[in-house]
């Protein structure tokens, strides 16, 4: 059977089916204690003392850590989204002499169990000296604001342009220029698993292992090697299973240096798991971005040129992923439009917030709502279908591979598709015309009916490298050393096929091994979805240099050339003659060290390979939503959706569709209930799940997904495009235009709640 | 996020459960289904010394009726209110506002008691309750007393029980022969707290015209429509009326204001809600006069 | 602090254990009886990750305390499948069309949807949607979830009871 292209189930399932999946907060130790997180309950103060003595008396308590018992710490660096400037916000794990977010670490309790740890928090007392806090981030650009990092003033962490062709002169020519601003506001990944981790320091040994590491375990453990003074040789992260990541889990959060280092510290094993309130208010949150874009056409909706100012809110630290949400938009802001004249300010500003990272998307879906907004409103005023004003301006087949100009930290070449064709049948296949003469019918009955597009290019694949090892072990089972992650979304599955059919063997026969870096020495780990282009391309390379040595040892010992044999069934077969072959265990045995160095050939049947690439592939397609929205409440009724997707190729179409489904939800989430609000003086309000609204089952319209495979990547063996994130990058702009669309209205922020719904309906009446 | 520690006493007996109240006071909180209390203990929001369990206290949970009285025990639990074919044909309207708590999972533990005594704003039952014109027997070792619900929401999650007594019994008239009946409610989601809700009893006597008229509005106690209610007596049913009814009823209507929604937006929402709800009782009470099947 | 005995049974076994008063029943489940299938998402009774049946009855395990629980016949995640080598239906379509990807909320929903089953066998759409708004699921988007259940109680049905 070939298994690439099939729906194979997956081979995650069947434990976590039975609860028996070990997550991070499933792991026991013998000895272990428990880890809490004292944190800063001011957005933006300097701590005056910190006293833990009537902690350290209550009984069950281990013991307290403070940034006294750090000497020496570090800032923890970027991986990546590396802009020039950021490393001067970068956090230390625990707060040194301030605190710039509610959430900050101030200390680290440790006690026999959660309920003591929890009860010793309340009896650590701080004493803070509180500062002015900012949320706003053009507020804090202003020079009177409170400055959050000596080394940055006016609390621009960085500021960088794009510039492609002559935006003044592209305006010049154009017959309307426009200019909006839109704003999407702060939200996240919020997975269903909050973080943990547990560490245990074998003192007599000289050995730390660490539970939970995940997404880019390799360079967290390179990093924590560097923080905690201890070489990678004497570190050991193992992935268990994780509760999803979608881009916010796994960056190397301060808690993955203080448990660790609290392990080494007490000589225990050391669990923390953080709870819900933890998590909404200390794992990375993202999207809240503010756009002011000015946009010339022609009269037929030929877009002349963009100009676009970008505030990306950061919080108060540098994480991990840098500026990446910056970078993304203002790298994608034209998305799949010929924008040949092209001009973007970008200012990464500091607020008295948690800090960002990554999110499904970053960048792209706050940007395809900017721009797919502004389209609209181009359309609206030019009286053009916005269909139309869309078709005039995609980039067609013929212009791939298309080169958008330079951008100074984003890859910018699209490499292949036919976006026009790809819109024309999301417009077909959602009956985007016939809907339109239902939205105007419904109109005339005094309902709100309409219709809403979203197109998108997104970004996958990234580089530069990744790293597999294939092996066939003394049974003849195939084991795949990968340097991925795995957070939830199938990857050993889809790894398994692709290794399967190289090698011609059951799939059940396949097992991969990722997270574990006593396993796999080297990874980048699985975001941007990046894991089935790089590791699927990395495992391809394996795969085909062990096919080499079976074939060579088969031919050593059936004395048969290796043009003559084939792989079959786990077999290695000879061409024309199948009563002549050896299984995979057999060949296994002759390559024993004893064997092998007698016949001169290197013992094992274990193959290296990285796939290393400094290009991207591009996936590309279009959302469409039908909405009814109630005028005297503002609740938001989805009446169809549709995404269409093109991956390049398929590997397992359940699981491309799973992450479609998955990634709309989420994109509906943002687009209609989820949000971060903070009040004026930095204190989170959005801390439980009564307040940050995650979508149900009532919420989630079953939706159209169409993933399509037309034009395979050139670059990569496999030709796949990363198919993580198309679910969710355009759904706020879809949604947003529909609502649009419906009201007569225009929306120039998310998320679309009833009281700006009505607040927009009430305007547009008073305008008239 | 764990609680605080506290005493745990489980009475199984009412007499007993007040005891335990005697003795702690303010110090002890009674937990019923615990859907509402149990997650501020978890936020060590609430960090009661003594927790009296009545789960254990059987005396405490029945549902009955007779020809003029539904008695429901504090304890019965959301999901027995729901799902009991005697409430769905003389007292619909508290089925379907149980039908708005929440999900399942929290109606298969939560208590209709539980919910009266906690008062969060814009819940249902008590909404629904004093459009019934309820009242609800309260008990202390000792002494006995009944508050009408109209009266018994004080302010934001506060009502008249004391630190000592128990809310034991709600009782709830039958409601007028043919009396149409509606519960509406807008949420962010399925489930959720409401951002605005409105509950109306109408019944029209041989003519059409309204005889009895009873429209509540969440606030953050329920807020009785009176005026509107007046205003309804004696006019026969139509649109125009109930527009009329529903801007009298929220007028001035204090609301609140939170990142859900603005104050401004839960008045009008009301008002609509109200339009709708009037609307549909309405429709329910001429169909009942008719013997139309719903 | 003053514990006290409690006897479940859980799962058809029977448990026997001292607890302090304050212990939620999910970290009872999962820390004193090793039963980690169920999960912890919030601890207020929102995402349903905590979900266990209660003589059949979906209930949020977070807020109950295991004190509470003398005499009480639950059943958790791992008391779903018929054995240890076969699956419940409901696993077997889970499996078969996808219904879960990082599997976090998935012990919760199988029980809330062996619940529903039994209560309504042949659920619609809507009450399907309905009966799992209390579960919250950040991977799948529901969709495959929905149909796995329809399918499921199809198999269910052919099963004579």
């Amino acid at each position: 059977m070939v298994y690439i292209g099939s729906r194979v189930k997956r081979k995650e399932d069947v434990r976590l089916l039975r609860g028996i999946g070990k997550y991070v907060g499933d792991i026991h130790r013998a000895g272990m204690v428990h880890a809490a997180i004292l944190r800063s309950t001011h957005a933006h103060a300097r701590i005056v003392k910190i006293d833990a003595a009537a902690a350290l008396k209550l009984p069950g308590v281990v013991g307290v850590l403070t940034v006294a018992d750090m000497p020496g710490l570090k800032t923890i660096p970027m991986r990546t989204g590396v802009i020039p400037g950021l490393e001067r916000s970068q956090q230390t794990p625990i707060a040194t002499t301030k605190v710039r977010y509610v959430g900050d670490p101030v200390a680290v309790v440790v006690a026999e169990n959660r309920y003591i740890a929890e009860d010793a928090l309340e009896l650590i007392d701080v004493e803070y000296a509180a500062l002015g806090a900012v949320v706003d981030a053009r507020a804090s650009m202003d020079p009177g604001a409170p400055q959050l990092h000596d080394a940055v003033p006016n609390n621009i962490a960085a500021n960088f342009q794009v510039n492609v062709g002559d935006v003044d002169a592209a305006f010049a020519n154009s017959d309307l220029v426009l200019e909006e601003e839109f704003t999407t506001q702060r939200h996240s990944a919020v997975p269903l698993e909050n973080r943990g981790l547990v560490a245990e320091w074998d003192e007599g040994r000289g050995l730390l292992t660490m539970w939970g590491p995940t997404k880019m375990t390799h360079t967290n453990w390179r990093i924590l090697s560097e923080l905690i003074g201890l070489p990678q040789s004497s570190i050991h992260f193992i992935e268990p299973e994780v509760g999803g990541g979608f881009g916010a889990r796994g960056e190397f959060y301060p808690e993955d240096f203080l448990i660790p280092f609290a392990a080494r510290h007490f000589r225990k094993p050391i669990c923390w798991i953080e709870d819900r309130s933890e998590n909404l208010k200390a794992m990375n949150q993202s999207r809240q971005q503010k756009h002011r874009v000015k946009i010339g056409v022609k009269k037929d909706g030929t877009i002349m040129a963009m100009d676009a100012e970008i505030l990306f809110d950061m919080g108060s630290y540098t994480r991990t992923h840098g500026g990446v949400p910056a970078i993304a938009a203002s790298a994608m802001l034209r998305g799949p439009f010929r924008v040949k004249n092209y001009r973007c300010n970008v200012f990464c500003v500091l607020t008295n917030k948690t800090p960002v990272g990554t999110y499904r998307s970053p960048g792209r879906y706050e940007a395809n709502f900017v721009r797919e907004r502004l389209l609209d409103i181009v359309a609206h005023r030019l009286k053009l279908d916005p269909a139309d004003a869309r078709r005039r301006n995609l980039i067609r087949h013929e212009e791939m591979p298309y080169d958008l100009g330079k951008h100074p930290f984003h890859y910018m070449v699209y490499d292949t598709g036919d976006l026009p064709g790809q819109f024309e049948r999301a417009l077909e296949r959602f009956g985007y015309e016939s809907l339109k003469a239902t939205c105007a019918a419904a109109k005339l009955e005094g309902r709100a009916v309409g219709v809403g597009i979203g197109c998108f290019v997104e970004t996958s694949g990234i580089g530069p490298w990744e790293y597999a090892r294939v092996e066939v072990d003394n049974a003849g089972q195939v084991v795949l050393y990968s340097g991925c992650n795995s957070v939830g979304q199938g990857i050993a599955t889809a790894l398994s096929q692709i290794v399967a059919d190289e090698l011609q063997v059951a799939i059940d026969n396949v097992r991969v091994v990722h997270g574990d870096t006593a396993k796999v020495p080297y990874g980048n780990g699985s975001n941007a979805s990046r894991s089935t282009v790089m590791a699927g391309s990395a495992a391809v390379g394996a795969s085909r240099k062990v096919k080499d040595k079976l074939l060579r040892l088969a031919s050593a010992s059936l004395e048969i050339d290796s043009a003559d044999l084939i792989l079959r069934d786990g077999r290695v077969v000879a061409r024309g003659a199948p009563e002549r072959s050896l299984g995979f265990a057999e060949l296994a045995r002759l390559a024993l060290p004893g064997p092998a160095l007698k016949s001169g050939m290197t013992p094992g049947i274990s193959e290296e390979d990285f796939f290393a690439t400094d290009k991207r592939p591009f996936p590309y397609g279009v959302h469409v939503a039908a909405v009814e929205v109630d005028k005297e409440t503002g609740k938001i009724k989805i009446l169809d959706y549709l995404v269409t997707e093109d991956v390049g190729r398929k590997i397992n179409p359940m699981i491309i569709e799973g992450q479609m489904a998955g990634g709309l939800a989420q994109g509906i989430g943002g687009a209609i209930l989820e949000e971060f609000v903070y009040s004026e003086d930095g204190q989170p309000l959005s801390t439980n799940f009564m307040d940050y609204l995650l979508p149900t089952a009532m919420e989630v319209p079953n939706a159209q997904l169409i993933s399509t495979e037309d034009f395979p990547s050139p670059h990569n063996p496999l030709g796949v495009k990363g198919a993580g994130e198309g679910g969710i990058t355009a759904a706020g702009a879809a949604l947003a235009n529909a609502v649009s669309n419906a009201l007569g209205v225009e929306v120039k922020r998310l998320p679309l709640k009833p009281d700006y719904i009505l607040q927009l309906i009430k305007d547009c009446e008073a305008a008239g | 996020m764990k609680p605080a520690n506290f005493d745990y006493h489980d009475p199984t007996s009412v007499d007993e459960a007040l005891g335990l109240m005697a003795q702690f006071g303010d110090q002890a909180r009674p937990l019923a289904g615990g859907q509402s209390l149990v997650p501020l203990m978890n936020f060590r929001l609430i960090r009661p010394a003594h927790l009296i369990d009545l789960n254990g206290v059987n005396e405490l949970s029945y549902l009955t009726a007779d020809d003029h009285t539904l008695r429901i025990g504090a304890t019965t639990r959301q999901r027995e209110l729901e799902r009991s074919a005697e409430v769905a044909k003389r007292w619909p309207l508290l089925r379907d506002a149980a039908a708005f708590i929440g999900h399942i999972p929290i109606r298969n533990r939560g208590t209709v008691g539980g919910s009266l005594a906690h008062a969060f704003p814009s819940a249902e039952l008590p909404v629904a309750m004093v459009t019934l014109d309820a009242s609800f027997i309260l008990r202390s070792t000792g002494n006995q007393r009944t508050a009408r619900a109209e009266e018994f929401f004080l302010s934001y999650m506060t009502t008249v029980i004391d630190a000592e007594e128990l809310l034991v019994e709600i009782s709830v008239p039958s409601l007028p022969a043919n009396a149409g009946w509606s519960y509406q409610e807008v949420s962010r989601r399925h489930g959720d707290f409401a951002l605005a809700g409105a509950a109306a009893v109408l019944a029209l006597d041989a003519s059409g015209v309204i005889h009895h008229a009873r429209l509540t509005l969440t606030g953050t106690t329920p807020i009785r429509a009176r005026k509107a209610e007046e205003f309804l007596l004696g006019q026969k049913p139509s649109e125009a009326l109930f527009r009329d009814a529903a801007r009298r009823a929220t007028e001035n209507l204090e609301q609140d204001s939170d990142i859900h929604a603005s104050a401004e937006y839960r008045r009008a929402a009301c008002a609509a809600l109200a339009r709708r709800a009037l609307m549909q009782a309405a429709q329910r009470a001429a169909e009942q006069m008719t013997g139309t099947s719903l | 602090m003053s514990t006290r005995q409690v006897r479940l049974t859980i799962n058809g076994r029977e448990y026997s254990a001292a607890v302090e008063p304050r212990k939620l029943l999910t970290d009872f489940l999962r820390d004193d009886l090793g039963l980690t299938g169920t999960h912890v998402g919030c601890e207020h009774g929102v995402c349903g990750a905590c979900t266990i049946l209660w003589n059949g009855e979906p209930v949020r395990s977070c807020l109950l305390f295991a004190v509470q629980m003398n005499g009480a016949d639950l059943k958790t995640v791992e008391g779903i499948a018929p054995n240890a080598t076969e699956l419940h239906p409901l696993q077997e379509k889970f499996w078969e069309l996808h219904g879960l990807q990082c599997g976090f909320c998935t012990p919760g929903i199988l029980l809330t949807a062996e619940a529903l089953l039994k209560e309504i066998p042949n659920p619609s759409e809507w009450q399907i949607r309905e009966w799992l708004s209390g579960n919250l699921c950040r991977c799948t988007g529901y969709q495959n979830i929905v149909t796995a259940i329809q399918e499921a109680a199809k198999t269910l049905a052919e099963i004579p009871r």
